[in-house]
């Protein structure tokens, strides 16, 4: 039993005078405490709607997300159950994940239940790489990267059993992202958490995720450990992200220009995931090709 | 203007800022925006001045009718005096302490009642929200003066049921403009956030929600009060207002009004009205200039 | 002779030295990057070649563009540049574009104006620039609206705008930066083809090293309103010289395909 199981997850999106929208079209994956799962995709995939029901700010329309085996309610009108605090969440934008009005450390100390609050939050502050007086600052004396530390640090402060970390680092300036992707990457696996990173960059995935699954148009289309999808893409629309990538080296050649984007409906038999080496899954309609 | 001039102008939010209108038609140069905040707080700073030493300021006692009728300003009567002979600046002086605190009074009772049903219709939304919108809606409906009237008839004619008229009649826009500021906050991911970790609705609404609309009922607060002045002088002048004897500014007015031809009657506790309703209205609108994120985050832009 | 010419710039603004004494030069046809993190001044320099200083600042030096210093131009001289000779393109494609007006209006109504074309001869080249750019079925494309379009196509059709009249050079700010990688690639793909066809010269702005190493053929590294380093681009990524180059140059991720 894992920390996290998504089961056939769907979330559909009703636009008046139109048909329904998948934005998530039957996603299941799994994460391992400890273990950082990449979610790699481009915008309109659905991996923030999925990120989102995973935490439950939005309902599933069919499906479950099982939290330790337990289904995780959606949010509701009342307070979050205690037991529901298990799945947090780190976002986008470190501009306004954060109360502006209030000091960083109350922020920090909501999220701790019984004594000692204070302590705590400068325990989590430091361990994020803050100094423990920045409890009494305001958000805005902060820069991106630090703001998206105390983040980090309020979401670790539920003592969660997963997070769900949705772009995190795409808001921050390139020289800040790997040390803060990496800070969120460590102090998830350190305390057994298991970690959903969503992102748009694969490269930056490459360097925390043990394994990358990758969306499209709603659906795993790949999915298994990072190296394996790196260097050996099975999925045509794998391989074209990979391609598309600007590359560093004295022989780096212009990126693939990649066809256009075909919203195909596939169908279920097609969208299944079959392991087409250890651990390695692809969907059905890939192998048809090769 | 081609794409590039129009690129170029929303780079420089500075120049763009700078060329903000204040009337259609007429631009106020940004520097000449800030003295008038100054000389707000500054009317208002002398009225509370007046209002805490009105009997040391006051000549005489409003309320005595000792001196000879209809008297120009002169030195012994600076305002001259009313009708029945009473010093008018005297009954400015104690007017003072009668309509500024009540106007205040008036604007806080409104937006008490008016920004917690916004709030609680915003935040929740659904058939909460729909059903307190419609209430606002009805009271819309009716023009504020022609209401405060009706209310204040049937409540029949003091100072406490012209208040309560107002009350009435004002806090719908609260109520508007609390909800809007509300959904517009809902969806933020802080808010998310709070709620993630276990807050409840009213947790979120008064630790979260709350200090962040401060500032913008600040500044309509602040702009409201010139209203809540007018109207209640408005209603005093149509008699539903403060009973006589009582020096409120409006019922002053109005009874100056039927002497015309005697313009300092009506002309002081006029002017008393109108720089207070100016003062609260150059506040205001600083108060808004000051919280515009346009403005105070030019400089930010600056990071190119 | 280079195209342009930044000597010795220096804006100050507040106080402050935004941009600190550079020297920038742009060869004709040639694409030349500037990096650097935000408030580096990498924007603020590029846009003083059209003759732009914000509001407030003070500009010493000189912008040479083809023979004459840009900073002392006013008015006619000033618009006869702007759009014409140089244009520029933003991250965000609706800092060019109007929300509402039609395509149509937004790539013609200047050269209607300064050109005298009729409206259909306005028309016909709206479409060509659209093809240019790459938009599929260009002539429904010029009736509609900026926001029937997605971020990837609304940064073609501001692209096409900016290249309505033909520039020299062509300044792109972050230009990618907010795209899907794949995206990205099309765009990056475009300008390439796109300079070639017009021997047009570009200041390619992004603080995201691998493209910069797959687009420019030199580039400049700033830091606090100075260079620090310049160069050939791959020589320079590849075998950085000056300490801070080198640093964020070890802040990406490895993307070497190990093959």
């Amino acid at each position: 039993m894992k920390p996290l199981e998504v089961e056939d997850a769907v979330v559909e999106y009703r636009v008046p005078g139109r048909a329904r929208v998948r934005a998530v079209a039957g996603v299941s994956l799994d994460v391992a405490a400890g273990e950082v799962l990449g979610l790699v995709g481009e915008s309109g995939c659905g991996k923030s709607s999925l990120g989102r029901a995973i935490v439950g700010l939005n309902p599933l329309d069919s499906g479950r997300i099982l939290i330790d085996g337990r289904p995780l309610a959606p949010l509701g009108r009342r307070a979050r159950p205690v037991a529901d605090r298990a799945v947090q969440m780190v976002f986008q934008d470190p501009y306004s994940s954060l109360n502006p009005r209030r000091r960083v450390g109350r922020q920090i100390r909501d999220a701790i239940t019984g004594g000692n609050g204070s302590a705590r939050v400068g325990e989590l502050l430091e361990s994020v790489g803050l100094p423990a007086s920045s409890a009494s600052r305001f958000p805005h004396q902060f820069s991106g990267g630090q703001r998206q530390r105390i983040a980090i640090a309020r979401a670790l402060a539920s003592e969660p059993r997963v997070i769900v970390a949705d772009e995190p680092v795409s808001a921050l300036d390139a020289s800040t992202r790997l040390h803060v992707a990496g800070l969120l990457s460590e102090t998830a696996t350190s305390r057994g958490v298991a970690l959903l990173m969503i992102s748009h960059d694969l490269s930056g995935l490459r360097v925390i995720a043990h394994r990358i699954a990758v969306m499209y148009f709603g659906r795993i289309v790949e999915l298994g450990p990072t190296d394996a999808v790196w260097s050996d893409p099975r999925h045509p629309y794998t391989r074209t992200l990979i391609g598309a990538i600007p590359r560093l080296g004295r022989d780096a050649q212009m990126p693939a220009e990649p066809g256009r984007r075909e919203t195909v409906a596939v169908s279920d038999e097609d969208a299944r995931l079959v392991e087409c080496a250890p651990g390695h899954f692809v969907a059905a309609e890939a192998l048809v090709a090769s | 203007m081609n794409t590039t001039e129009k690129a170029l102008d929303a780079v420089d939010p500075i120049a763009a800022a700078r060329g903000r209108r204040w009337m259609p038609g007429w631009r106020l140069p940004a520097a000449w925006r800030r003295p008038l905040a100054v000389v707000g707080l500054v009317i208002v700073a002398f009225w509370a001045i007046v209002i805490v030493f009105a009997p040391l300021i006051a000549p005489y006692d409003p309320l005595a009718q000792d001196s000879p009728r209809f008297l120009p300003p002169s030195p012994a009567h600076l305002f001259g005096t009313d009708g029945v002979g009473r010093d008018v600046l005297s009954r400015v002086v104690y007017g003072a302490q009668i309509s500024i605190p009540i106007a205040v009074m008036l604007v806080v009772l409104s937006l008490i009642v008016g920004a917690t049903v916004g709030a609680v219709a915003g935040y929740f939304g659904g058939t909460v929200d729909a059903v307190l919108m419609r209430i606002v809606d009805l009271f819309f409906a009716f023009p504020a003066i022609i209401l405060a009237m009706a209310v204040s008839a049937a409540l029949g004619p003091s100072l406490i049921n012209a208040v309560l008229a107002i009350v009435v009649v004002s806090w719908p826009s609260y109520a508007r403009v609390t909800r809007s500021l509300v959904l517009g906050l809902r969806d933020s991911n802080f808010i998310a956030a709070s709620r993630l970790i276990g807050a409840s609705s009213a947790r979120t609404l008064g630790r979260d929600i709350a200090p962040n609309i401060l500032g913008p009922i600040a500044v309509i607060s602040t702009l409201e009060l010139g209203n809540a002045i007018l109207l209640l002088s408005g209603l005093s002048y149509l008699g539903l207002g403060a009973v006589p004897p009582a020096p409120e500014w409006g019922a002053m007015v109005s009874e100056g009004s039927r002497v015309f031809y005697n313009y300092w009657v009506a002309l002081f506790p006029g002017l008393a009205i109108l720089s207070v309703v100016l003062a609260f209205n150059f506040i205001g609108d600083s108060l808004r200039d000051a919280l515009d994120p346009r403005t105070s985050r030019a400089v930010q832009a600056m990071e190119l | 002779m280079s195209l342009l010419e930044i000597r010795d710039l220096r804006l100050a603004l507040g106080g402050r030295n935004l941009v600190d004494g550079v020297d920038i030069t742009v060869g004709k046809g040639e694409v030349v990057g500037l990096a650097g993190e935000s408030g580096s001044g990498k924007t603020l320099t590029a846009l003083t070649a059209l003759g732009f200083v914000p509001s407030g600042a003070t500009a010493t030096g000189e912008v040479v563009f083809d023979g004459r210093d840009v900073l002392t131009l006013r008015g006619r001289d000033l618009r006869a540049l702007r759009g014409d000779r140089v244009a520029v393109v933003f991250q965000d494609p609706m800092t060019a574009l109007h929300p509402m007006l039609t395509i149509e209006r937004q790539l013609t109504e200047h050269q209607r104006v300064h050109r005298s074309l009729s409206r259909s001869q306005a028309r016909e080249r709206a479409i060509e620039l659209l093809d240019r750019v790459r938009i599929p079925d260009p002539h429904l494309a010029i009736k509609s609206y900026p926001h029937r379009f997605s971020g990837g196509m609304r940064q073609r059709i501001a692209i096409a705008s900016a290249l309505a009249c033909e520039p020299e050079l062509l300044i792109a700010d972050e230009v990618t930066t907010a795209l899907d990688v794949t995206v990205q690639a099309g765009i990056l793909r475009l300008l390439d083809s796109l300079r070639t066809e017009l021997d047009m010269a570009m200041l390619f702005i992004t603080h995201d090293l691998a493209v910069m190493n797959v687009t420019t053929d030199r580039l400049y590294v700033m830091r606090a309103g100075r260079v620090v380093e310049s160069g050939r681009t791959r020589d320079v990524l590849a075998d950085p010289q000056h300490e801070y180059t080198r640093s964020l140059v070890d802040a990406l991720p490895d993307t070497e395909v190990t093959a």
